[in-house]
């Protein structure tokens, strides 16, 4: 048997364990069944060909500005950015508009001072360029307002959240079946690999917050405790802080879209995920060129390759 | 380098007077344009020249990711985050940088596999083959160090799990682990001595890179057959035949990193990693990158913490005295189906630990390292010496690399033939 045979039979084998892995392993859900389980969704922004849908990421923007930054804030990144290619392109009048009640601390005055007389912080208006902050003055004062929980900068939180592959099972039920149960679960895991790479799979995190916020229910199912907080079937855990933030018409979309809960999941998830990947557009538009002259360049380095060798018995 | 005699011809006036005082050009023409390789070699040897390339792409991506990353605790993580937004390019080089790091790994396991899978450790290639060990470990350390530098939830919790490993030393431990930090724990000094080895490193990584080409033009190239280059018939120049066939895998190998580097950017990371570091607060399972986790899992199916270390190092240290262990004159495992079988099962022995590795450790998950681990060092320590002793050829061996590619190999498939020779 050579390299290559061996090697082929180890993928064959691979494969079928994966297929096997796949259909016959349950994939844990907790307590919760299906409920708890964050499906992959259809994003315009997944996929070789993926970009941004600028209405979307408007839509997701003003969902943002009128619900999440009430607590959130997306510190790393700033007004400006609202309006560079490859984001939700506000015109710079359209910035101006929305950022014209926005207030930032002021730096020392000419007296030097922070605080005016009352003891109250200095403010300023807010500038293109300024960062987009959460509305407390420190964590401290964010945790205070929040029963004692942070409210996350959201900058990032789209590339800070995954779904895993298969959830662990509770392993074999007699010890001979461990083999079978080990490998089975190592072939869902190869297999979800492979679906992963084969779909270019890196939306985990916009398809948790989609899952996340449509999965309050009205009322706490029986049997769970969450004490203060809030029931959520896909947050680890159950028990999350953040009360249901959205509903259907918690926003009135300024393009006319029907403003239910999962449109507005949808769209700020999207937006989440612009604010964490906001070169995307530039990344996929790029890559596809790049991999088209990589694959042209392979294909001639071969012909190359055998032109030189004909001949030559190896 | 190497001991052949040089053929190099000066053909201008200026080379001339050029070779006479700094012979560079005769040293490239007799390294890497006429040196001779043996005929036979196949494409699981052409790792060496996409590992380079990987070395190179870090190097570059990495001096123009320092012009911009600041090693300061309140600052690194929106450091990096500035690069991926506002640098011009800064995302494409840190995608290229971060995915590198894992293509360069990929490159090196196949290269360390086709090594013990032809026998390439073996007389009179063992300085060349512990060279080899010394880069790898250099780049565990590189790779680690950089993984740190974000300073992300798994940065900074990778780097607490790892310098404690050195802890578990007896009487020093302690002291040598406050020594790695320089402080009381993972904090500021460390993140700030951890960028500056990650740039030290790679020269180091350089250096030894060339003495491991060095000392593989000393005793040239092994091959497939795992026989002995006999005469001249054996080899063809190192240019334009192994030049051609090396550089056409680096492309197709930069064609799926490419693939990565823009569709799957993050793919290999782990989403822990964009949270910032919080050392009061402990991420649900502390992962390390994909590379590591066979070792990380050897390190935690053993239940005793100095345990758990020793097993850890000692899985990569049987690895390094491979040449002793396995003393069988026969380079080649398609000469030994015996030591070919284990092989295999321990290539899945480690793939196998990769996945347990990246699972918590808890139930079954500990058992199964176990079992697995017990292999690892099973066949290092016990399968491979016995096979050295005990297996003998059941084939005839080609008489030379030039009788194995001229044979009658064109006729019937090779396992056909082995079938047929009677054996």
């Amino acid at each position: 048997m050579s390299v290559k045979n061996t090697l082929a039979s180890f993928a064959v084998a691979l494969t079928v364990l994966g297929g096997i892995g796949t259909a016959g392993a349950a994939q844990k859900t907790g307590d919760y069944g299906d409920k708890a389980h964050v499906e992959r969704q259809s994003w315009s922004f997944s996929g070789l060909l993926g970009s941004y849908d600028k209405a979307q990421l408007k839509r997701g923007f003003q969902v943002y500005n009128e619900v999440c930054t009430a607590c959130h804030g997306m510190n790393l990144l700033s007004w400006r950015n609202l309006m560079e290619e490859g984001g939700p392109e506000f015109t710079k009048a359209e910035l101006e508009a929305i950022i014209a009640d926005k207030e930032v601390p002021a730096d020392p005055n000419d007296e030097g001072l922070t605080h005016g007389d009352d003891g109250s912080r200095l403010m300023r208006k807010a500038f293109l360029t300024d960062r987009i902050l959460a509305p407390y003055a420190n964590d401290k004062a964010a945790m205070a307002a929040n029963g004692g929980a942070l409210p996350p900068d959201l900058s990032v939180m789209a590339k800070a959240r995954g779904i895993p592959h298969v959830a662990g099972n509770a392993g074999p039920s007699v010890w001979y079946k461990a083999p079978f149960v080990g490998l089975m679960e190592y072939g869902s895991w190869i297999a979800g690999t492979l679906r992963d790479i084969g779909t270019q799979y890196q939306e985990a995190g916009a398809d948790y917050i989609y899952a996340l916020m449509v999965s309050y229910p009205e009322e706490t199912p029986a049997g769970a405790d969450v004490g203060d907080r809030s029931f959520n079937y896909v947050f680890p855990g159950n028990a999350i802080s953040m009360g249901a933030p959205i509903a259907d018409e918690a926003v009135e979309y300024a393009d006319g879209t029907k403003p239910t809960l999962d449109q507005h999941a949808r769209d700020i998830a999207a937006l989440m995920m612009w604010a964490a990947e906001p070169h995307l557009n530039a990344r996929k538009s790029l890559g596809l060129k790049v991999l088209i002259y990589l694959i042209i360049l392979s294909g001639l380095m071969y012909a190359v390759k055998r032109t030189i060798w004909a001949g030559v018995k190896h | 380098m190497g001991h052949h005699e040089s053929n190099y011809e000066p053909k201008w006036g200026i080379a001339k007077w050029f070779d006479e005082r700094l012979p560079v050009a005769r040293m490239v023409s007799d390294q890497f344009i006429v040196f001779p390789t043996p005929r036979n070699l196949n494409y699981w040897w052409t790792m060496g020249m996409v590992l380079f390339f990987f070395l190179i792409i870090q190097l570059i991506t990495g001096i123009i990711l320092a012009m911009h990353y600041i090693p300061h605790a309140d600052m690194a993580f929106n450091s990096v985050e500035h690069i991926m937004r506002d640098v011009n390019w800064g995302w494409l080089m840190r995608n290229m940088h971060s995915n590198g790091a894992s293509f360069f790994f990929i490159a090196v396991y196949i290269h360390i596999l086709r090594g013990m899978y032809y026998g390439s450790y073996k007389a009179p290639r063992e300085v060349l083959w512990l060279v080899g060990i010394v880069i790898y470990i250099l780049m565990m350390a590189a790779a680690f160090m950089g993984y740190v530098l974000p300073w992300g939830q798994m940065s900074f919790w990778g780097a607490t799990v790892i310098t404690n490993l050195f802890s578990a030393i007896p009487l020093v431990g302690d002291s040598i682990t406050q020594f790695l930090w320089g402080a009381y724990a993972v904090s500021q000094p460390t993140l700030n001595r951890f960028f500056s080895l990650h740039y030290l490193v790679p020269m180091l990584l350089v250096a030894f890179v060339f003495i491991h080409v060095w000392a593989l033009h000393v005793v040239g190239s092994n091959n497939p057959e795992g026989l002995s280059v006999k005469s001249s018939d054996d080899t063809l120049p190192f240019h334009p035949y192994f030049t051609m066939k090396d550089m056409y895998m680096s492309v197709v190998f930069l064609t799926v990193y490419a693939f990565f580097v823009f569709y799957m950017s993050n793919y290999m990371g782990h989403p822990d990693n964009f949270i910032r570091a919080n050392p009061l607060v402990t991420p649900a399972h502390i992962v390390p990158e994909w590379y590591f986790l066979p070792f990380y899992a050897v390190l935690r199916a053993i239940p005793d913490k100095l345990g758990g270390v020793v097993a850890m190092f000692g899985a990569i240290m049987v690895v390094a005295v491979l040449p002793w262990l396995d003393r069988n004159p026969i380079r080649s495992l398609r000469y030994r189906p015996k030591a070919r079988f284990f092989f295999i099962v321990f290539v899945v022995v480690a793939m196998l630990l990769g996945f347990l590795g990246a699972k918590p450790a808890e139930g079954w998950y500990v058992t199964a390292s176990r079992i697995l681990t017990a292999y690892w060092f099973i066949y290092f320590l016990v399968i491979v010496p016995l096979l050295s002793k005990m297996e003998t050829t059941n084939r005839r061996m080609p008489g030379s690399i030039t009788d194995a590619v001229l044979g009658d190999h064109g006729k019937l498939p090779k396992d056909a033939q082995t079938a047929s020779s009677g054996q």
